[in-house]
This record gives C-alpha cells, structure tokens and sequence, in this order.
C-alpha cells in the first residue's frame, strides 16, 4: 500500500532559483534562507521518497488566461522546465508517477473533487524552486513528482476549507494504491508577500508565524481562514497560503513538526518551511 | 480566524476586496477586462516573438486585440495603469524579464518609492500591514 509519510510547506520564490542556478546560495544575502533548508536536505536523503505529490501554482506558463483549472492534476510521463521569459531553468526534467496520477485523479473524481488531467505541461518555478530547495542540484531528480495545481490568481480561488477536504482526499487515494510507495506531500508557494500597487512589499512576519502555529495543531482551524484575511493580512499573493492546506489536510489530524525555518525578506516575499510527520 | 463554513454570497466576497489599500485583487471582472493585454504578455514567452517585439514594440502591439489605452501602458511600462486595465503582475512579468528587470524592482515601480528606497524596506522588514489592512476601518 502506498502511504503519505511526511508533509513539507515552502516557499517556492524564483529568485531562489536563480541563486541556485548561480551558485549564491552560501552569499550573505542568501545564506540565511539556505541555512534553513540545510536540516531537510539531510533529512530527505534519509527518506527517500518515491513520489512528492506537488502543490503549488502556475505562474501564467502552462496555462494562460483561456483555461482557467481550479485544481489540475499532472499525469503525464514527463515535464520539462517552463521558458518564463529569460529561458527555462537548467534543471533536469521532471519525472511523473502517471500510475498513481491516475489512480489519485480518478479517485479524487469518485471522491466529488472535479479535477482537471493534464497530460502535458512545462512546470515553472512554482515547481521546480522547492525541488531545489530540498534536493539541491542532481544530474537527476531522486523521487518522481505527481504535479498538482491550484489557481491561486484569478478570483475566486479555492477555498481554505475545499483546499483542506482536498488533502483528505488525496490521502484516501494514495492509501488505496496498491503498491507499496512512500509519498510525500508538499504544499508551496507564500508566506506573506504582495507583488502588484502601491501596497506592494506588505510582509507579516506575526501572521505568518501564527499561521505556522496553527498548521502544528491537532486541530483544522486554519482551513477556516477567510480569503479576506489573507489578503488583509498577508499581501495579494499571500493567498498562495491555501496550497499548504492541501498538505496538511493530507496528514490526518494530529502532526509531529520535525523542522521549522522562517526567514524575510526573499526579493518581495516572506520565506516559511515547515517539515510535519502525521503523528496517529 | 473567522469560520467561512457558511457558504459565502458572491457579491460580498468581491465587494469586501476594494475595502484594501494599494491593491487590485485579480478578479474575474478584471480577467475578462485584461484578457488581451494577459495574452500578449504571454507571448513574450518565446524567445521569437521577444526579439520580434524588442525590434518593434508598436507594431508587435498593434497585432493585438489591445485599446489604445492598453497599448500606451504597455509602451510606458505604466503597471498601475495596467493593473486597472486588468493585467495580472504574473502575465506582466513575462514583460519585467523582457525588459531584463528583476521582479523586485519592476514591482517597486508600482509604489511611490525608487527601487533603492523600495529594497531597503524589504531589507529592513518589509511594509508593515498596520494601516494597510482597511481602508475603511483605517486599521
């Protein structure tokens, strides 16, 4: 049987990305937020796991403004690494687990969830930065993905509560895949971090932390949050937030939190991960 | 942290956005406004069609299905204007990286703040929420 063993949330900013592709990540202005990540680098060699169930969001790459999915599952073979206007990343293709993409999506679909396949993509860097942050740079990629995407941009995203139920779901999917995987699940994108108007800049470093708080709770309070709240509190694009709610609704009630990082700024943004183990 | 269990009434959901400071909330409303303007940026996606609209940034623009407001703020790099016209900051970053202009400092011409003034508020914390959660309850 297939199992979720650990659920992982980070920020997924694309100038990490470059700091990795140029080799920055040890400069002063880097070195902190790196720093951070050192515990699950370590951590996931030890793991190994044979599937990360990715949530995170395109960034106008595979999708323009025609089609618009509210949660889009990648069940392809293969995805490479998107052209997001200064030329792909130079990082290795990135390998789908199409059997258990499947398996999930036609679950999620018995389940209620109306998802939308995808058979091909390119991934932007709302993917392939937190592969980075937790890999580093290998000639290939150590676990397959199974890309998840959520519309986080155009209004009305999903809600917190519907993001949760979903990773319940999925939970129920993966555990009903007959063969024995070890999945994890992560959850991408935030914290705080407004990127358009005269707003621009907002970082809630208190919100944020309360927010991190609540995601090690045995309790499912934060799937309650309001998408107002987190456009008040947390800037426009903070809304990414919702993303780690797939995860966590994903690891059952109670979690263990194995590791915590937060740092500010990344360019605009607020930098939060958070390592959680389902504790039942 | 509010329960949102209760279904929530469309027309309160959007309406509550315009109560924050400084910021346009993607809305469908705006979707449908900026569809244009999004699918140009989004052109900029390949490498051709970036040297063809460097060569030209007029002509490139008058393929479009774009108004002439759009196309003069477009022409300006005017992003607030482009905000009200409906652009979306992730389609408008195909023309940041264009122009070879980090995301920090083509969002910090969206502020009255120059990029220097803009990266060490970053550096120092960034922009407070106190004051810039309401407009109307000044909070």
């Amino acid at each position: 049987m297939a199992k979720i063993t650990a659920g992982v949330a980070s920020s997924h900013v694309p100038l990490l990305g470059v700091a990795v592709d140029q080799g920055k990540t040890r400069d002063d202005y880097f070195g902190p937020i790196f720093a951070g990540y050192d515990w699950t680098k370590k951590w996931e060699e030890e793991q190994k796991p044979d599937v990360v169930i990715l949530v995170y969001n395109d960034h106008a790459s595979a999708f323009d403004a025609n089609i618009i999915p509210t949660f889009a599952i990648g069940c392809g073979e293969s995805y490479k690494s998107a052209d997001e206007g200064w030329g792909p990343r130079p990082v290795p293709d990135v390998e789908g687990h199409a059997d258990l993409a499947w398996h999930i999506a036609q679950s999620l679909i018995l389940d209620d969830f109306d998802m939308t396949i995808i058979n091909e993509m390119d991934v932007d860097h709302g993917l392939t930065v937190p592969l980075s942050m937790m890999f580093g740079q290998p000639e290939k990629w150590p676990c397959k993905v199974v890309p998840l995407a959520v519309n986080v941009v155009t209004y009305p995203v999903p809600s917190g509560n519907r993001c949760w139920a979903l990773g319940e779901a999925i939970k129920r999917a993966v555990e009903s895949f007959p063969e024995d995987l070890n999945v994890q699940i992560w959850g991408t994108g935030g914290m705080s971090h407004q990127l358009q108007g005269p707003r621009a800049g907002l970082l809630n470093r208190e919100w944020d932390n309360k927010f991190l708080d609540l995601l090690e709770q045995d309790n499912d309070d934060a799937r309650h949050i309001p998408h107002i709240e987190y456009l008040r509190e947390t800037g426009s694009e903070g809304i990414e937030m919702v993303m780690w709610l797939v995860m966590r609704g994903a690891l059952g009630q109670k979690v263990k939190r194995l590791h915590r990082h937060y740092h500010i700024p990344c360019s605009n943004t607020a930098i939060g991960h958070i390592v959680l183990e389902p504790a039942e | 942290m509010t329960d949102t269990s209760a279904k929530q009434n469309i027309h309160e959901y959007l309406a509550e956005f315009d109560d924050i400071p400084g910021t346009r909330v993607y809305t469908a409303a705006r979707a449908r406004k900026g569809y244009w303007i999004n699918q140009f940026a989004m052109s900029l996606m390949k490498g051709d069609n970036r040297e063809k609209f460097k060569a030209d940034e007029r002509a490139y623009l008058d393929q479009w299905k774009l108004s002439e407001d759009a196309k003069e703020a477009l022409l300006a790099r005017d992003y607030n204007r482009l905000l009200d016209l409906g652009g979306n900051v992730y389609f408008l970053a195909k023309l940041f990286s264009t122009d070879g202009l980090s995301f920090a400092e083509a969002v910090s011409t969206m502020t009255d703040m120059t990029f220097p003034e803009y990266r060490d508020m970053m550096n120092n914390g960034g922009r407070s929420p106190q004051g810039n959660r309401s407009i109307k309850g000044g909070y």
